[in-house]
């Protein structure tokens, strides 16, 4: 913490300097090609942004590229260029909004999205397999799996030295080098191992800060809301994953935090409930859909998408940098499988967080877009109310498509489900 | 094996064999799986698409392919949300309204709803359910070793479930008897490819769709009384189209929809129940049987769009499927709500457009039972072929 620094200066900084950075990318992104420069398409859960700035490939994520036509209310046009192509109304709005955006050209509210010279990415999400076959098709570039056995049954994770961990292990490291094959060959550039070293002592410190971030909203107020503040941070973490400038932004995030703890300061809304978000946000109405929770005091303090989107993040495994690769193998398998424990075996972790944050109520939020991270939460609902006193509120909607958002509705559903938060606290009050 | 299931039912007159199929296939109380239970034997239920069954049959349990049911998923509807497949919903519904009762279930990562479904079931039943990691990329060199360790722990976890080890002998007899279904299959397959009017599509479907029901061994002695019965049809060739129909490998469509197909057209080959088939020679009884399995799956395979291959780029694999059963047409469905199948479509009819090959887009639901508009735009298909 620094003490030296005023409220008016550090207050803010981590959205003011994020919002910067984040324009700056999509800037370098727009000029690469002019500059003979690559582009990887990658994805948030497993990005191998270790591996692929060893080879100064310039990462380009589709999801976010596609949640940004949906913030900026541009989505429904990109959905109806891929619809119009022939794609199903019924499959992830992010891979219809990304095929148009490659449809025209890369045009895109941001900037222009350069073509892939590769793409990679790993099996946490099955829509990344067919979505990159789509690209295979369109440019005729090398994609490439990077596939992560999950974990098998809940509670059944293995660890280092545990014979199924480490031949889980074997199979992650035996890609990563091919996946490194690959790259010399696309990029033309012998690998380095210690400039990967390099890359992955700047991942190592953006991890360690994630994790403190995720902490400090333990606070009361919480300092930072998990739905809006945590949709920029999660924008950082991956785009700028395994740079100096990543590091330096969540460092100074932190200290912004950790100011705001040591003084009370929380985040906008006057907080009366604390609250846990599951899933990916509404984003075609994205500050409307926050305000009907905010209007009541509702705070989220934490969300599964800060723990997923991150790639695993949360878990905070560190590289061990004396031993790069092995250690990266260890490192990828242990966080994408903890991303998709995050999605599919949820509950323990839900229930966990119900105490030292303090939580009122967990609202889910299963869209028609993704079934990965839809599909379980209706029956991880039963079993966090089960076995943990909080409300819980389940409403459905989308991350992309306008269409099947109601603003109405989902009022209607927030406005009882904060009454009845005022009830149990009534009564757990005595009155 | 614990006990016999079929014994007491006719293996012909063949109408008649084709009758109790189709009854014990339609049956949403799956009698087969619940004689085998109540007779003291253990059932291990896969979800779709592809299981090593060698592997549940070598410890002395029923592999029983789990693809949903025409039912209503009264209860399972309270475990999901909006937007998803049905079959999803119908096979839970089997567990927990007590249609089915297992001892083991194994799910996959074929797609983001199949891999969510092992975490319900888990969280819904007291007995084993996991998630068994197929290769996603088929690519690496490293794959079948991964495969043959991941099958190893399997075998481990079956172990456990079926109180007794499997020793490799097991495993060798079990794939001897896989191997021999596969053959029946092929041959099966090869009568609708090459003499389609001997067995129309619904027929093929209900004497494949019984194997992941019963015993393997009956399956097999089923299989070898009905398939010289069907040979020895005495239907003539039509002047029908032939066509393939694809977008049935993990839902599947109603046997009347399969039926309403074969009223206009013959289906000379589809990707209905794939995993059933989907090791395409026979896995070698010499060496370790676990690699040899794992080695099969990778490397003498279909294809399926829940498979992600390099070498197999699915609408280059339709295009093939076209080619050796001689198929002018292609039928290309999706269950609804299913993303990979969904996905797929468009680069078939993308590939098919670029051939000059006619096609059939259509969606389909396990539970739908009205065919009539379907009947109308099929019979409109066939004309426009016939009379273009």
């Amino acid at each position: 913490m620094n003490d030296g620094q005023s409220a008016e200066t550090i207050v803010g900084r981590g959205a003011k300097e994020g919002a910067a950075l984040f324009r700056e990318w999509f800037q370098t992104l727009t000029e690469a090609p002019a500059r003979g420069e690559k582009a990887a398409y990658v994805f948030v859960m497993g990005s191998m942004a270790e591996v692929l700035r060893a080879f100064d490939f310039h990462t380009v994520f589709p999801e976010i590229n596609s949640l940004q036509t949906a913030v900026r209310r541009v989505a429904h046009e990109y959905l109806n260029d891929a619809e119009d192509y022939g794609y199903s109304p019924d499959i992830c709005g992010y891979v219809k909004a990304d095929f148009a955006v490659q449809l025209r050209g890369g045009d895109h509210p941001m900037g222009r999205i350069p073509p892939p010279a590769l793409a990679v990415y790993t099996n946490a999400c099955n829509t990344y397999i067919k979505w990159a076959e789509i690209w295979e098709r369109m440019y005729h570039v090398p994609i490439f799996t990077l596939d992560v056995p999950g974990t098998r049954a809940a509670g059944e994770q293995t660890w280092p030295g545990h014979p199924d961990f480490e031949n889980d292990k074997r199979y992650v490291g035996a890609q990563i080098k091919e996946l490194i094959a690959l790259c010399e060959e696309v990029s033309g550039r012998k690998f380095d191992v210690d400039r990967l070293r390099e890359v992955m002592g700047h991942a190592n410190a953006m991890i360690r800060a994630w994790k403190r971030l995720l902490e400090l909203n333990r606070s009361t107020p919480a300092v930072f809301n998990a739905l809006t503040d945590g949709t920029v941070y999660l924008g950082m973490s991956n785009g700028f994953r395994g740079t100096p400038e990543g590091a330096a932004y969540f460092n100074r995030v932190v200290e912004e935090m950790e100011y705001k703890t040591a003084h009370g300061l929380g985040t906008l809304t006057e907080e009366k409930y604390r609250l846990i978000f599951v899933g990916v946000p509404c984003y075609p109405i994205f500050r409307r859909f926050n305000e009907m929770f905010a209007e009541w005091g509702g705070a989220f303090v934490s969300s599964t998408y800060l723990w997923f989107a991150s790639g695993g993040t949360n878990y905070g495994w560190e590289y061990d940098l004396s031993r790069p690769l092995d250690s990266l193998a260890e490192g990828v398998l242990i966080s994408v499988r903890h991303a998709m424990d995050s999605m599919f075996f949820q509950d323990r972790a839900l229930i966990d967080m119900v105490g030292p944050y303090q939580v009122d109520g967990v609202v889910f939020h299963p869209i028609k877009s993704c079934r990965t991270t839809s599909t379980g939460q209706a029956d991880t609902r039963r079993a966090v109310m089960a076995a943990a006193d909080v409300g819980s509120l389940f409403i459905e909607s989308d991350m992309m498509d306008k269409r099947v958002v109601s603003e109405a509705q989902l009022k209607n559903r927030i406005d009882a489900f904060f009454e009845g938060l005022a009830t149990r606290k009534q009564l757990a009050g005595g009155g | 094996m614990t006990t016999r299931i079929l014994d007491g039912r006719p293996y012909s007159p063949l109408d008649e064999v084709l009758y109790w199929c189709r009854e014990l296939v339609e049956d949403p109380d799956f009698p087969t799986v619940r004689q085998w239970r109540e007779n003291g034997g253990k059932v291990l239920g896969h979800f779709q698409v592809y299981f090593p069954e060698e592997i549940a049959h070598a410890a002395g349990m029923l592999p029983f392919k789990m693809r949903g049911a025409a039912l209503e998923a009264r209860q399972a509807e309270a475990r999901f949300g909006s937007y998803l497949c049905s079959i999803i919903k119908t096979s839970l519904e089997l567990a927990l309204s007590g249609r089915v009762q297992l001892d083991m279930f194994v799910s996959h990562p074929i797609c983001d709803v199949a891999r969510n479904l092992a975490a319900v079931w888990g969280r819904n039943f007291p007995y084993p359910c996991q998630i068994l990691y197929l290769p996603q990329n088929a690519n690496s060199a490293h794959s079948a070793q991964y495969l043959c360790d991941e099958y190893a722990r399997l075998k481990r976890e079956v172990e456990g479930v079926a109180g007794r080890t499997i020793a490799d002998d097991d495993l060798r007899s079990a794939i001897a008897v896989f191997n021999e279904n596969r053959r029946l299959m092929r041959r099966l397959y090869a009568i609708k490819r090459d003499t389609p009017w001997l067995l129309p599509a619904d027929e093929a479907y209900v004497l494949v769709s019984i194997g992941g029901m019963i015993p393997r061994e009956e399956h097999n002695e089923l299989l070898k009384a009905v398939i010289p019965q069907i040979e020895a049809r005495t239907a003539k060739p039509q002047d029908r189209i032939r066509v393939v129909f694809e977008g049935g490998f993990c839902e599947q469509p109603p046997l009347d929809l399969l039926r309403t197909i074969s009223q206009s057209m013959y289906v000379v080959d589809d990707d209905l129940l794939i995993g059933l088939r989907w090791i395409l020679e026979d896995v070698p009884m010499a060496g370790d049987p676990l690699m040899n399995l794992a080695e099969a799956y990778l490397e003498k395979s279909s294809y399926s769009p829940v498979q992600h291959d390099l070498r197999k780029p699915k609408e280059k694999m339709l295009l093939e499927r076209m080619r050796a059963a001689r198929a002018s047409a292609a039928i290309i469905t999706a269950a609804k709500m299913c993303e990979p199948g969904l996905d797929e479509q468009v680069a078939y009819v993308k590939a098919l457009d670029e051939h000059g090959t006619p096609y059939f887009v259509s969606e389909f639901e396990e539970n739908m039972t009205s065919f009539d508009h379907l009947q109308i735009q099929l019979e409109t298909f066939v004309e426009n072929l016939l009379f273009a």
